[in-house]
C-alpha cells in the first residue's frame, strides 16, 4: 500500500497510465520450469537409481549422450518454433545426411570430408526450400514440412536401394580414422583426464585398463556450444529480436522494417544443419549409415522444445529451456533401464510430460499477452 | 505558405473491379493535424496505406518533400521520414517494452561478426522517452501485452518519433481508447504536431478529430469530398458530412416517431 501511495505522489499528473505492473521473475524466465523438470528427475533417480551406476562416469556420459543428440537438433527446433514455426522434417532430415556421407563416400569414392560438406549443403538446399515454401505460399509450416517428412524419407530409401540395393550402409570406420575434419563429430574430448581418473580409481576401468568412460563425446560439447551460441543469438544480437518479433507478430514485425521471411528461411536452414550435425554423429559414431536413422525425433524435438517453454505459438521460448527439455528425455529414457519400472512406460512419460508443459506454457501466455 | 511535406495528387486504387479510391488528393504541411474522416469502407486505409508503400496506386502520384516518389516497399516509406502506427500498432505483446520500441532497428555495439544489441542503451532510451510522455516504465523487460492499451498506443506512436518520422500516420489510434485514455494520446498527437511533424490522424470520431485537427478530408465510398480548413468548418456541419450523418438525422426522426407512438 504505501509503496502505491508513493509512487502516486511521485508523478501524479498520469496516474491513469502508470498502473504497469512489474512481470514475475517467473514470466522472464521461460526455461525455469524445464530447469525445475531435470532437478526433480535427478532428485528421482538419485533416490530410486542413486546406487546402480546410473551415476558412475560411463552411466552418466550415456545418458548425456541421449540428451545431447536430442538436444543438437531440440535448440534449432525451439529457435524456428520463437520464429514462430515448425519443422517436421528434422528427422526425415537426419536419414537423409546420413546417407549424403555415406553414399559419396564409399560408393562414389569421395573423401570423407566431402561428403560431410555435402551433406551439409544439401541441408542448406533442403532447409531453404522448406522457408521459401513457408514464407512465399504463406501455408502453415506444419503441412509444408510434413510433405518434407515423406519427400525426404522416401527419397532416402529409394535412392540408398537404388544406388547400393540395400537400405544401410555400412563400412565408414576405416575412412574416419584419416579423416581431417571427422574428428570434429567423433572424437572424445578430456581424454587425458579420463584417463588420468581411471589410473586414480575414481572411475572404472576396463581389463585392459583403459577407462570405460573414455572422454566427452563430441555431441556433448557440440550441445553445449550450440545451446550457448543460439542463447547469445536470442538475448543479445539484433537477429534474436527479429526471431522474437518474426514469431510473436508478423505482420507487425514486417511493418516496422524486420525482414520476416529471411529471418524464417534462416531458422529452417539452421534446423536441417542442426540435422545434419546429428548425423555425422551417428553415423561417424556407428560407422554406418541407415535409412530409417532419425524417425520420430522431429516429434521428440518438438517435446523438448515446448517442455523448454517454447510457445507452440511463437514470439516466447528458450534455448537453454530446449537444452533441459533434452536433459529431460535423455536421463530419463536412459535411467529407467536402472529402475524396475517397464521401459514401455518411458512413452506415457514423455506424453504426460508435454502435457503437462503445454498447460504451463499456457498459462504463462494468457499472463503475458493479457492485460494485467 | 508553408511547403507540402507530402502531397498526394489523383490517386486512384483499383483492386481488380473493386474502386477502392477514385482521384483523392489531400496536402499535408509541417506542424498540421489532417484528420482523414469517412465511414467504414470509404477507403481511409486504403489511402494510408498507399502512403505508406504497402499498396501501390493505381493511377496518381506521391510527392515527398517536393520530389515524385515510388515506394516499393514499406521500408522505403520509413526511409523518407513517413512511419505509420497501424490499427494493430505494430507491437508483439510477448516481446518487452525495449525490444518493442527497437523491433526491426535495434541499436547496436561491438564490431564485425560480435557486433551485439546493445540492451542496456536500449532500455535507457526507451524509458527515458516512454517517461516524456508520462508513461513511468520501471521495467523496460516488461512484456507489452500488460501495458493498458493507450500505453501501448503512446509506445508505438513515440517509437515512430524516436525513429525520425517526419510524418506520422495514425489509424485509428483512439477507437478503442476510453475517455481519459484517449485524452493522453490525443494531447501527445498534438505536442508531436506543434515539435514540426505532420500528423493525418484517421479516425472515426468527430469528436476526437474536431478538438485537434486543423484540416479535415473526408472520403465517402472512395472519392474525397474535400479538404476542409477548421475555421471553414463547424463541429455540426462536420458531422453532417461524413456519410452516416444523414442517416442519423434519420434515426433521430425515427426514435422520435417511436417515442410518440409509445406516449399515445
Ligand atoms: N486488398 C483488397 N482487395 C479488394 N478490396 C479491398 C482490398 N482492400 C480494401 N478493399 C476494399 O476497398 C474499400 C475500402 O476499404 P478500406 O479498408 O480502405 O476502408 P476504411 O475506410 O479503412 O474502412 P474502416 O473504417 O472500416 O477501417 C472496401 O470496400 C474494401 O472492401
Ligand atoms: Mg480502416
Amino acid at each position: 500500500m504505501s509503496v502505491k501511495s508513493k509512487s502516486i505522489q511521485n508523478k501524479s499528473k498520469d496516474e491513469r497510465l502508470r498502473k504497469v505492473s512489474r512481470l514475475k521473475v517467473l514470466l522472464n524466465r521461460p526455461e525455469l520450469g524445464a530447469l525445475g523438470g531435470s532437478i526433480l528427475v535427478f532428485i528421482f533417480f538419485g533416490i530410486v537409481a542413486g546406487d546402480t551406476g546410473m551415476f558412475s562416469a560411463y552411466g552418466t556420459i550415456n545418458f548425456l549422450e541421449v540428451s545431447a543428440n536430442l538436444g543438437i537438433i531440440a535448440v534449432a527446433a525451439a529457435l524456428l518454433m520463437i520464429g514462430g514455426e515448425f519443422d517436421l522434417s528434422v528427422g526425415s532430415m537426419i536419414g537423409f545426411a546420413g546417407i549424403c556421407i555415406a553414399i559419396p563416400a564409399i560408393y562414389w569414392g569421395w573423401p570423407l570430408w566431402c561428403s560431410i560438406l555435402f551433406a551439409f549443403s544439401m541441408a542448406v538446399l533442403v532447409g531453404y526450400t522448406n522457408g521459401i515454401l513457408v514464407v512465399r505460399t504463406g501455408l502453415p509450416s506444419f503441412i509444408v514440412t510434413l510433405a518434407m517428412l515423406f519427400i525426404l524419407r522416401g527419397a532416402t530409401l529409394a535412392l540408398t536401394r537404388l544406388i547400393t540395393g540395400r537400405t544401410q550402409v555400412p563400412g565408414l570406420r576405416v575412412l574416419i580414422e584419416n579423416d581431417p575434419i571427422a574428428w570434429i563429430f567423433s572424437a572424445d574430448a578430456f581424454k587425458g583426464l579420463f584417463s588420468w581418473l581411471g589410473s586414480l580409481g575414481i572411475i572404472a576401468l576396463r581389463q585392459d585398463g583403459t577407462p570405460l568412460a573414455t572422454g566427452v563425446p563430441a555431441s556433448v560439447l557440440w550441445w553445449i556450444g550450440m545451446t550457448i551460441f543460439a542463447t547469445w543469438l536470442l538475448m543479445k544480437t539484433r537477429y534474436g529480436n527479429w526471431i522474437f518479433a518474426s514469431g510473436g507478430d508478423k505482420l507487425g514485425a514486417r511493418n516496422v522494417g524486420v525482414p520476416v521471411g529471411r529471418v524464417k528461411i534462416s531458422l529452417f536452414i539452421g534446423t536441417a544443419v542442426a540435422a545434419t550435425i546429428y548425423a555425422c554423429v551417428q553415423v561417424l559414431d556407428a560407422g554406418s549409415a541407415d535409412t530409417m536413422r532419425g524417425f520420430l525425433k522431429e516429434l521428440e524435438a518438438i517435446v523438448a522444445a515446448v517442455v523448454g517453454g517454447c510457445l507452440l505459438t511463437g514470439g516466447y521460448g528458450s534455448a537453454i529451456g530446449a537444452a533441459f527439455g533434452a536433459l529431460i528425455f535423455g536421463t530419463v529414457s536412459m535411467g529407467i533401464y536402472y529402475t524396475d519400472v517397464d521401459t514401455d512406460w518411458f512413452k506415457v512419460f514423455l506424453g504426460g510430460m508435454m502435457l503437462i508443459a503445454v498447460i504451463f506454457n499456457n498459462y504463462i501466455r494468457r499472463r503475458v499477452t493479457e492485460n494485467k | 505558405m508553408s511547403k507540402n511535406l507530402v502531397e498526394f495528387n489523383n490517386i486512384s486504387k483499383f483492386f481488380g473491379s473493386v474502386i477502392a479510391l477514385k482521384d483523392v488528393t489531400m496536402h499535408i504541411k509541417k506542424g498540421q493535424i489532417m484528420c482523414l474522416l469517412g465511414d467504414n469502407g470509404a477507403g481511409k486505409s486504403t489511402l494510408i496505406k498507399t502512403l505508406s508503400g504497402v499498396h501501390k496506386p493505381t493511377r496518381g502520384e506521391i510527392i515527398v518533400e517536393g520530389k515524385k516518389t515510388i515506394f516499393d516497399s514499406p521500408r522505403d516509406a520509413l526511409d523518407l521520414g513517413i512511419a505509420t502506427v497501424y490499427q494493430d500498432l505494430a507491437l508483439v505483446s510477448l516481446m518487452s517494452v525495449t525490444r518493442n520500441f527497437f523491433m526491426g532497428r535495434e541499436p547496436m555495439k561491438g564490431f564485425g561478426p560480435f557486433k551485439t544489441f546493445d540492451v542496456e542503451k536500449a532500455n535507457n532510451i526507451a524509458s527515458e522517452r516512454m517517461g516524456q510522455i508520462g508513461i513511468d516504465v520501471r521495467d523496460p523487460s516488461q512484456a507489452v501485452g500488460t501495458m493498458s492499451g493507450g500505453e501501448r498506443q503512446c509506445l508505438a506512436i513515440s517509437r515512430a518519433i524516436y525513429f525520425g518520422a517526419k510524418v506520422l500516420i495514425l489509424d485509428e489510434p483512439t477507437s478503442a481508447l476510453g475517455v481519459h485514455q484517449a485524452s493522453v494520446v490525443l494531447k501527445y498527437i498534438v505536442k508531436a504536431a506543434t515539435s514540426g511533424l505532420g500528423v493525418i490522424l484517421i479516425t472515426h470520431n468527430v469528436h476526437h478529430a474536431y478538438p485537434v485537427g486543423n484540416s479535415f478530408t473526408i472520403l465517402n465510398r472512395g472519392k474525397s469530398m474535400g479538404t476542409f480548413e477548421k475555421k471553414d468548418l463547424s463541429r455540426e456541419k462536420l458531422l453532417g458530412m461524413m456519410a452516416g450523418g444523414e442517416e442519423l438525422d434519420k434515426l433521430e426522426v425515427e426514435l422520435k416517431e417511436i417515442d410518440r407512438t409509445l406516449k399515445n
